[in-house]
């Protein structure tokens, strides 16, 4: 299969295979996939997947199999930004909903849904251990605490300037 | 009680997490002390000694769990240290890491030469990748020390420590779950027997313990088991984080020494100040959201008028009737103005979206409770649901592999015993119960 990651990338997941025993590869699989996610395009393809697969010599099922079950990982194309606002009981207690709200108005979008430019994606996640920091939302590597409308619409402005993407991965 | 911060004490000393800094201030004083001096049986006698109980919410005492692992010559054994933090109310273990990483790798080195485990693993929740690196950066800086790698401090004893990461999903952190992903698998839990103990990762003895846990070992090998158990009160030995939030006027993460009264955890300005907007207090989730929802009038007081205090004893006194869990100390309060059918709506949706689907009882029974609780919440609950309610609630408890059914039945099944009067306000009156801020009251219960 023709190689999708750079030279760069391959050598990040030769330093992941490395913290595992002999023969125990596929335990960088966690890892690897939120590599491809970051390097190529933001969202694992069933092309993408299938060539985590061949790097790991494992079957592409057990590819698919993690990916669906992990929340992090995005099946379906997303925008240049997840905007990734908590939604669980605490944060719900201190404004998550009503922040939600508002930036579904400021977008345009309902949560779960894309800004037509491909820049915006919003969506209600769960629990992100930033309770005492609410409302909060992620954003790449970053997280955005004690948000209010002010900081919302600086955060937005800002990541309209920045050309690169920072996504995450380890 | 005595203010004692052990896990905490240095932190807002600048650059902690420079090895250097951490060193200064009696850093890795642990690791030398096993190694030269106590050797490994005698470091898990002192973690016994101190009483210690697991920090991620169980609360069973590490020391036993420890002196359970297969010691059989030639097979590998694996330390893990799970930081997959995603119990809704918590969030202690990232403030720790992040604000003081090298005692958790401190605590890491000890506890595995303690089970004489050669490879270990600090499996991190995957959207804390921050949190890594500043775990990979600690991990690098007590290599260049000489505290892990090969032949440690000249022992014979080698250690690989490595930081590893999740994705996403709240079923890891319960251990054989953590197992499974650390595999590189979906996180489904396994059928126990046989524990971790015996076969755990890769099928190896192996022992999984959270961050708050193996932090303190430095302070109780360098102290003495002893020591920390005359900390806190009765069984509820040491000190514990507690992670602070809701509707008070000072969230954040209070390390206490066990055994403070809850009331004044809640009012005193050293801890979460009071309840914000001088409002009255209706409930407590003491323990994360898994744990049963106490009305204020049962949280600073047992059933018998005694003070509650913040340890796993006292605040489970009067059992599920009256009391509760102290959990993983995800500690949330609710104001007069918060509507329990809403915040037990919101749990249940919780619950549904993480259970892994593997057992019918939870895969099914949490989406049931999400969806009678979301018609309940917006006016289309009948009379009949609540005593629904309670009969899933109690069809999932007991009935499936892992503690996620009891976690996601435990919260409908305590806000329909203490507040049953507010599910049965919100049937009977749609129209008034769905108004922006409504609320159901009840002056007996508030504080």
């Amino acid at each position: 299969m023709k190689p999708l990651f750079s030279e760069e990338a391959l050598a990040i997941v030769e330093k992941y295979v490395a913290k595992f025993p002999e023969g125990k590869s596929k335990s960088a699989i966690i890892a690897i996939l939120h590599l491809a996610q970051a390097e190529l395009g933001g969202w694992l393809s069933p092309e993408v997947m299938d060539y985590v697969a061949s790097i790991l010599k494992i079957e592409p099922i057990e590819v698919y199999e993690v990916a669906t079950f992990y929340s992090q990982y995005y099946t379906e194309p997303v925008g240049k930004y997840v905007l990734e606002v908590c939604h669980t009981g605490p944060c719900a207690l201190r404004g998550a909903d009503e922040m939600i709200s508002y930036m579904e108005r400021k977008l345009g979008i309902k949560k779960g849904e894309t800004t037509a430019d491909g820049l915006f994606t919003l969506k209600g996640v769960e629990c992100l251990a930033a309770c005492g920091s609410a409302p909060m939302m992620q954003c790449g590597l970053n997280y955005h605490e004690n948000l209010n409308e002010q900081s919302v619409d600086v955060l937005l402005e800002e990541f309209k300037k920045e050309s690169k993407v920072r996504r995450p991965f380890c | 009680m005595g203010k004692i911060k052990i896990l905490t004490k240095d932190i807002g000393t600048p650059n902690l997490q420079n090895i250097d800094v951490y060193i200064s201030k009696g850093g890795y004083a642990s690791v030398e002390k096993a190694i030269k001096t106590l050797g490994p049986d005698a470091v898990v006698e002192e973690v016994k000694k101190s009483g210690l109980r697991g920090r991620g919410g169980a609360g069973f005492p590490t020391g036993m769990k420890w002196s359970f692992i297969d010691k059989t010559p030639g097979k590998s054994r694996y330390l893990v240290c799970n930081a997959d933090e995603s119990e809704p109310g918590t969030f202690k273990d990232r403030y720790l890491m992040a604000e003081n990483p090298h005692v958790l790798i401190e605590g890491m080195i000890t506890s595995s030469f303690a089970l004489g485990a050669n490879r270990s693993y600090i499996y991190v929740r995957g959207e804390l990748i921050y949190v890594v690196r500043i775990l990979q950066k600690a991990i690098d800086e007590a290599k260049a020390k000489g505290y892990l790698g090969k032949n440690i401090l000249g022992s014979g004893f080698d250690l690989d420590l490595n930081v590893t990461c999740g994705a996403g999903a709240y079923i890891c952190g319960e251990e054989t779950a953590l197992i499974e992903s650390l595999e590189g698998k979906r996180g489904n839990p396994r059928i126990k027997p046989p524990f971790p103990a015996i076969a755990g990762l890769w099928g190896m003895p192996t022992v999984v313990n959270n961050v708050e846990s193996i932090a303190a070992v430095p302070w109780i090998v360098v102290n003495g088991g002893e020591e920390y158990a005359k900390l806190g009160i009765g069984k509820s030995t040491g000190t514990k984080l507690i992670s602070a939030g809701g509707h008070i006027n000072k969230p954040g993460v209070y390390e206490i020494e066990l055994g403070v009264p809850v009331e004044e955890f809640i009012y005193s300005d050293e801890y979460c100040g009071g309840i914000w907007k001088n409002r009255k207090l209706k409930a407590v989730v003491a323990g994360g959201s898994s744990v049963p929802i106490l009305p204020a009038n049962l949280i600073t007081k047992t059933a018998n008028g005694e003070a509650r205090l913040m340890s796993y004893e006292s605040l489970s006194d009067g059992g599920f009737a009256t009391g509760t869990m102290l959990g993983s100390g995800g500690f949330i309060a609710y104001d007069e103005t918060a509507c329990i059918v809403k915040n037990t709506w919101n749990f249940a949706r919780f619950y549904h979206h993480e259970s892994c689907g593997q057992c019918s009882p939870c895969r099914e029974g949490t989406g049931w409770m999400e969806k009678v609780l979301h018609n309940i919440e917006h006016g289309h609950g009948k009379p009949s649901d609540i005593d629904l309610l309670v009969d899933v609630a109690k069809k999932i408890e007991g009935n499936t592999i892992c503690p996620l059914g009891d976690a996601a039945a435990w919260p409908v099944a305590s806000a329909v015993r203490h507040f049953r009067d507010e599910f049965e306000w919100h049937i009977k009156n749609p129209s008034a119960a769905t108004q922006p801020g409504a609320v159901f009251r009840n002056e007996a219960v508030l504080a």
